[in-house]
């Protein structure tokens, strides 16, 4: 997409009535999301009820704490985005490419984790439809688990992998300069998108990885 | 015809039509006009290949036997007609050509919020349709246009996958549009022009807007877990590995029953525009017309579990949503009782845009009515899976609709093209339409109600004088969608130039020129007026 050349769009009257629309665009698309992810979770809640024993053993088949080191990368990169923001506002250039290119790091690592992690429920048969095995009576059910498993954080790991595209994207524009006021507006755009994809994480790890954690 | 004049060197205006040429400054365009000529050619293109799809389905149904079809191919049919017709026309139809084209002109801007992100959701459509078009050329889908599992995830061999991806796909289209113009009625009003001096078309495109971000990303995750489990074998909606095939119809009609309302309430919009404007009178009670629009919205959400009554869903979960459904029906019927009223005491014309919009009152009531009759819990056991429910949604989506569409295109032709259509063929053919529709769809609540049921290619001897009528009818109506392409596409070389107003109609779309310029206002107008003041204009806006 071709940054327009000058900061305003020539379909809007003003800088502030743009920056509203685009806010409001975001926030319209992000309640979009909300029902992609809630019609999974809607599928999971089912599931989990239906076959509570099943998923609970499943569940302990991941690990809690590779995912809760991801959750503190998530909520870390959650910080270096508002900080991005904040920058962003303020017109700090080279501070808001550090904060940005800092988001990125933090979201790649969480991605290269979740590969690490999927590469090793395939080599202990945990992918469903490839060989899948489980031990116990629960093989069934358990299979439905690693379904909505990958499901949801394979959705979620590609909304990951847009944000860190867009905010490479935002990076190059940073160091060029054309990001200063008043046309900082597509970081707070992208940091309202990365925030949402970090929330929709912190309701994925509960769900996903501390079914029944407190029985041993 | 009778005097073909040579065109005159007159200068003509630039206007969004001429001011560039050249397949590129098509294809690449970001004019909001452009854009919805765009979808109106692909979009008719569906229409008419869904319609032949109804053709030959009406052919087969001429006699009992199942004499040129295989029940396979038959399933076929069916299932392509409803997937092209209800994904690739009925749900873009108005708001993608008539939305994109109205929404800025209607309200004093020069474009959508972001027209780029207009054009992308054209050639994700385009995508999408090119996905579905395959899947139609490889063999076609046998499933039904609802996809239920486990058929559609297990037993079905037919190419399920390619056709589930153009869906899906198609579905993001319809969310940027909605995103485009919810944002677009919020922050690009013309100044003045407040949300209760909106155009009633307006209302419920926003209306419609809400339907299409909030329910098409249930849909789509419904149909990309049917992908998945085809593609991996895996069991998320087959029962014989834990899954539960309700799960799927609860995702799919939490989108697709509200779908019928991203259907009908930009018809109802249109209505509320060329009622007034053809009685020359304000629309009356015009708050609770805007207001029902919404509620449509909201309640539309609450009654999916309509479509399970049978199919095993709990009792109360029944109950409860029969009831949700009534409710439904109290802003359907507000709005009739409105236009109704405005027509009272009004001076009406019947220019083709108002045969159209008469049209739509006197189905959509027909084809509410017998929709009470489906939600009631008891009836609904009687006639669920015959002709009786064809009929009643033939008559919200085709006498509704698809009359209210080309009503909306007679009416805004004008300032689409700058040129004016031949009005006795236009009447003509809405008279063809309106008289092929019933003589079609009519029967069908007789012979559903006798319990012929819908998808077989065969039917009991004793229902064959009441399908002959519907094949018949079909033929009419085929001929009276037919005449409308010849005359319109006319009139694009032929027809006589069109004035800014030809219908001196109230709204500022009639303030642009005939056909509008690309920025559509030189100057953003401001507005001091309520919307449609027909009683007040003696002089014509100039
Ligand atoms: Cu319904």
């Amino acid at each position: 997409m071709p940054e327009p050349t000058h900061a305003l769009a020539e379909q809007f009257d003003d800088l502030e009535q743009q920056r509203q629309a685009s806010t409001i665009g975001m926030w319209v698309f992000l309640a979009t999301e909300v029902i992609f992810f809630g019609a999974l979770i809607t599928g999971y809640t089912e599931y989990r009820a239906s076959y509570y024993q099943a998923w609970a053993a499943a569940s302990k088949h991941l690990s809690v704490v590779f995912g809760a080191i991801m959750t503190i990368l998530l909520l870390s990169s959650s910080f270096t985005m508002a900080m991005a923001v904040h920058f962003a506002r303020l017109g700090g250039r080279k501070r808001l490419a550090l904060c940005l290119l800092l988001t990125i790091l933090l979201g790649a690592v969480f991605v290269g984790m979740k590969f690490m992690e999927w590469h090793d429920h395939y080599q202990r048969h945990e992918v469903p439809g490839m060989g899948f095995e489980f031990p116990g009576p629960n093989a069934r059910e358990a299979q439905l688990f690693f379904s909505f498993y990958f499901a949801m954080t394979g959705f979620h790991a590609l909304h990951m992998i847009v944000g860190i595209g867009i905010l490479a994207v935002l990076t190059g524009l940073a160091l060029l300069g054309r990001l200063a006021p008043p046309r900082h507006v597509p970081v707070d755009i992208a940091g309202l998108y990365w925030h949402f994809v970090d929330i929709v994480w912190i309701f994925l790890f509960p769900l996903l990885y501390l079914v029944d954690l407190h029985h041993k | 015809m009778s005097s073909k004049t040579v065109e005159p060197v007159s200068e003509t205006p630039v206007n969004y039509l001429n001011a560039s040429f050249g397949l590129r400054s098509w294809l690449l365009t970001i004019d909001h006009k452009r854009i919805a000529l765009l979808y109106l050619v692909t979009i008719t293109l569906f229409f008419f290949v869904g319609g032949v799809f109804a053709l030959l389905i009406r052919l087969e149904l001429l006699t009992p036997r199942g004499d040129l079809f295989t029940a396979e191919t038959y399933n076929k049919l069916f299932t392509m007609h409803g997937l092209i017709m209800i994904f690739f026309f009925l749900i873009p139809a108005v708001p993608a050509v008539l939305g994109n084209f109205l929404v800025p002109l209607m309200i004093g801007a020069r474009d959508l919020a972001f027209p780029r992100i207009n054009l992308l959701s054209y050639y994700i459509y385009a995508v999408g349709g090119t996905f579905t078009m395959y899947s139609v050329v490889a063999g076609g889908v046998d499933t039904g246009w609802t996809f239920y599992t486990p058929y559609s995830s297990t037993y079905s061999n037919t190419h399920v996958t390619a056709m589930v991806i153009g869906i899906f796909i198609t579905g993001f289209s319809s969310i940027l549009t909605g995103l485009n113009f919810i944002v677009t009625i919020h922050k690009m009003r013309a100044p003045g022009l407040t949300w209760f001096r909106l155009p009633l078309f307006l209302w419920s495109i926003y209306a419609t807007s809400i339907i299409m971000i909030l329910g098409t990303p249930s849909v789509a995750m419904a149909l990309a877990l049917v992908a998945m489990e085809r593609l991996l074998h895996i069991g998320i909606f087959d029962p014989r590995l834990g899954g539960d095939p309700l799960l799927f119809q609860h995702l799919f009609w939490f989108y697709s029953h509200p779908a019928v309302y991203i259907m009908i309430l930009p018809g109802m919009g249109i209505v509320s525009e060329i009622v007034p404007c053809f009685s020359r009178k304000r629309i009356f009670g015009y708050s609770f017309v805007a207001f029902s629009s919404l509620a449509i919205a909201v309640l539309g959400f609450l009654v999916w579990g309509h479509h399970m009554f049978v199919a095993g869903q709990s009792i109360y979960a029944g109950i409860i949503f029969s009831a949700l459904s009534f409710l439904v029906a109290i802003p359907s019927a507000v709005k009739v009782f409105n236009w109704t009223a405005t027509l009272y005491k009004g001076s009406v014309s019947f220019a083709t845009p108002m045969l159209y919009a008469l049209g739509f009152i006197g189905l959509f009531t027909i084809g509410g009515l017998t929709g009470l009759v489906l939600a009631t819990l008891g009836l609904d056991i009687h006639v669920h899976d015959t002709y009786f429910v064809i009929a009643h949604f033939h008559y919200i989506m085709v006498g509704g609709m698809v009359m209210a569409y080309l009503g909306g295109i007679h009416f805004w032709w004008p300032k689409i093209t700058g040129r004016l259509y031949p009005d006795s063929w236009g009447r003509l053919a809405a008279a063809i339409i309106f008289i092929g529709f019933n003589l079609t769809f009519f029967p069908q609540f007789i012979v559903g109600y006798l319990g012929m049921p819908r998808r077989y290619h065969v039917y009991p001897p004793e229902f064959q004088v009441l399908n002959v009528f519907s094949t018949a009818g079909a033929s009419i109506l085929g001929v009276g969608y037919l005449l409308p392409l010849l005359y319109l596409f006319w009139s694009l070389k032929y027809g006589a130039k069109s004035p800014a107003n030809p219908w001196d109609a109230t709204g500022l779309e009639w303030m642009a020129p005939s056909p509008p310029p690309t920025q559509n206002f030189p100057v953003t107008p401001l507005v001091a007026w309520e919307a449609y003041e027909y009683e007040k204009r003696e002089v014509p806006v100039a």
